[in-house]
């Protein structure tokens, strides 16, 4: 921790500007950078046909033979970009949402985002039998609506605890599993496979379509990130403390859960829900960087880590299926809340 | 802790009043198998449905009295039994209100590695029962193993998130290997819904030896439960064998959840609310909790089953989505109540 303190440095531009900027983080934050890139050409460069990296780059400056061109610039690179856009999001929201609730499970995966979503999107394709957008506005508002229930019912005289929320979630999420069950056996085989694999949340054949809303409407959450960054640091001392530095507590709290819930609203729109991102990305950007709080940066990029290697697990761990990337992400994001649980328990933190 | 289950046994009536209670619970679970045979896509006459019973006939009613509703009711009553037993039993040995072997993993055990059986060709509707153990059995063990893991011990919450994580990754990897194979995720959708039509006497079969087993195994530990409840120590100093009856405790409960995993598919919330529902009529006392939790989980299977045959008729709604609608309120009633948010 000291070395941590020793090493910050602050930036000033001007009189008016000025930032502390630790040296673990910035580094931390160039690794993850330069390991969203390595994973970006290894996945632009294998497939069914392989090129070599030196090509991938060349074909992504725009210089290079045609056909590698198009199979790197057309074919591939918008899924490796969806990956990228999706992962930041959710890195982003989680950290948000584990700032806001000052938990590490506080994240939209624990309050039943992901199945309200999912239940939302099966009543469109199933029941109304609607598809493309009515289905992402359906999953949207499922999401949404389960959120706002379990806050709602875990709200009680003295706000809510966050294990009270966590516990309904967890039933919340029980009873919509069931219910998403239950809609999948009646749906026709067809539906129900297509549907399978939008739950599951997939990148498999992306195009530039799916990248342009996606990577727009990043564009308007990101800057938005900036201030969220500092309001959150004085939100994490407390409210009275956050008060008295100057913040309008209610307000920041009802915009940075705007931004959360907005966040992880494009990202299951662009590709379903992929659990366990927004849980995971923003603890291991912690453990690595070894701040107090929770890098919002950091997280960002540890979630596009995270989204691109599962993606790659999925695509190449199988031969000849290409599995949906939740599958990855669900499988490790579970494995890796025991071992949070478990490690944080053999602390002997509370709970 | 102790002085208070004194008084509520006492406060609850006698031996009398507790068989009188057990009488009236299954005259509700034979009410509700006579509505189980009799309500439904076509509805027979209470009347009706006593004479297929008794006497041999050939009409169409009689036919599908016998060819469908009386396996199917029949299964309820074994599934229900044991998953009320098995929740009973769970609720005691880990002391735990919201033991729930939905919410404890177990579920998702027994249907991970049934599907993982299926798509290596190793199992048949018969013998994919042992899969189910094996799996109920390792999921329970890793849960357990979590929520225990340092000093403060298995509280409830700790118990409920380490299965939330282990179930999790569990689905993820169902999801992973049924989607490799569109028979195989047909297959499993189908039987990943929890319910009692369609599944045939086959499926009864199969496994209502190892519910009986488990169910008398959990019997036989009743005596035991009941000094657990007053904590290690106590129940030590009482000359309980509290290894032994954590042992067999959990070898009845993954017998029964296995089973009836296997035979129904998973029941989330019902191992969960019929116990708490059964210690709210009879007090404490585990051999008379364990008794009332299968007569009164056969009994409020039964009645999911039907509700779910009447609101969409002429379609169904499952007995498992059934129960996680009736046991959802119940779970967060128990959560908001101060003294479990707090554990």
């Amino acid at each position: 921790m000291s070395a941590g303190v020793l090493s910050v440095r602050v930036l000033r531009v001007g009189e008016s500007v000025s930032l502390r900027v630790r040296r673990r983080p910035v580094v931390v934050g160039f690794v993850l950078v330069a390991v969203a890139l390595g994973l970006s050409v290894y996945s632009l460069g294998t497939g069914e046909f392989s090129i070599p990296p030196g090509t991938v780059v060349s074909a992504l400056l725009g210089g290079s033979d045609p056909a590698s061109a198009f199979i790197v610039r057309d074919l591939r690179l918008p899924r490796v970009l969806c990956a990228i856009f999706v992962g930041v999001a959710l890195g982003l929201s989680g950290a948000v949402f584990q700032s806001l609730t000052r938990n590490p499970l506080g994240s939209p995966d624990i309050v039943g985002f992901p199945q309200g979503a999912s239940v939302g999107a099966l009543i469109v394709i199933t029941m109304l039998s609607g598809s493309g957008l009515a289905v992402s506005l359906g999953a949207m508002c499922g999401g949404a609506l389960t959120a706002l229930a379990v806050y709602l019912l875990s709200f009680k005289r003295g706000g809510t605890s966050g294990y009270r929320l966590i516990l309904i979630g967890i039933a919340i999420s029980f009873l919509l599993v069931s219910v998403t069950d239950f809609l999948l056996a009646r749906a026709r085989i067809e539906d129900a496979q297509e549907a399978t694999r939008w739950l599951l949340g997939s990148l498999n054949g992306r195009n530039w379509d799916d990248v342009r809303p996606l990577a727009i409407s990043l564009l308007v959450f990101l800057p938005l990130a900036i201030p969220a960054g500092r309001a959150l640091r004085a939100l994490e001392l407390g409210d009275d403390a956050a008060h008295a530095l100057g913040l309008r507590v209610e307000r920041s709290r009802l915009a940075l859960i705007a931004l959360a819930v907005g966040l992880v609203s494009v990202t299951t729109v662009a590709v379903g829900p992929i659990g366990f991102i927004a849980l995971t990305a923003p603890q291991i950007a912690r453990r690595i960087t070894g701040t107090a709080g929770l890098p919002l940066v950091c997280s960002a990029l540890m979630g596009a880590v995270l989204v691109l290697a599962a993606d790659l697990a999925a695509q190449r761990l199988v031969p000849d299926r290409a599995l949906p990337v939740g599958v990855m992400s669900g499988l490790f994001g579970g494995l890796y809340l025991a071992w949070l649980l478990s490690t944080e328990w053999r602390k002997g933190r509370r709970g | 802790m102790a002085a208070g289950t004194v008084t509520e046994v006492r406060a609850r009536g006698g031996r009398f009043t507790r068989s009188a209670g057990l009488a009236i619970a299954f005259g509700l679970l034979a009410f509700a198998a006579l509505l189980s045979l009799g309500v439904g896509a076509r509805s027979i006459p209470l009347g009706e449905v006593v004479d297929a019973l008794v006497q041999e006939g050939s009409s169409q009613n009689e036919a599908i009295i016998r060819n469908l509703r009386v396996p199917r009711t029949l299964l309820g009553i074994a599934v229900g039994g044991a998953i009320g037993v098995a929740g009973a039993l769970m609720q005691a040995l880990t002391r735990n209100p919201l033991a729930d072997p939905g919410l404890l993993g177990v579920n998702a055990g027994a249907s991970a590695a049934v599907v993982i059986a299926l798509s290596l060709g190793l199992a048949g509707a018969t013998s994919s029962v042992w899969f189910a153990f094996l799996g109920a059995a390792a999921a329970s063990v890793a849960v357990y193993a979590i929520g225990t893991a340092g000093r403060g011990g298995a509280t409830p919450v700790r118990l409920a998130l380490a299965g939330t994580a282990i179930a999790a990754a569990l689905t993820a990897l169902i999801y992973g290997v049924a989607m490799t194979d569109q028979k195989l995720l047909q297959q499993y959708n189908f039987w990943s819904v929890g319910a009692l039509g369609g599944r045939g006497r086959s499926q009864l079969e199969a496994v209502i030896w190892f519910i009986a087993i488990g169910m008398l195994l959990a019997l036989a530990l009743a005596r035991s439960l009941n000094a657990l409840a007053m904590g290690d120590d106590s129940a030590r100093a009482l000359g309980a064998k509290v290894g032994r009856t954590r042992i067999g405790g959990a070898i009845s409960v993954t017998l029964l959840c296995g089973a009836a995993t296997a035979a129904a598919g998973p029941m989330y919330f019902l191992g969960l609310t019929v116990p708490h529902a059964a210690r709210a009529l009879c007090g404490p006392d585990q051999r008379w909790v364990l008794a009332y939790s299968a007569v009164l989980g056969a009994a409020l299977i039964l009645v999911a089953d039907v509700i779910g045959r009447v609101v969409v008729r002429p379609s169904e709604l499952p007995a498992g989505v059934m129960m996680a609608v009736i046991g959802t309120p119940l779970f967060i009633a128990l959560v908001r109540r101060k003294r479990i948010a707090q554990l």
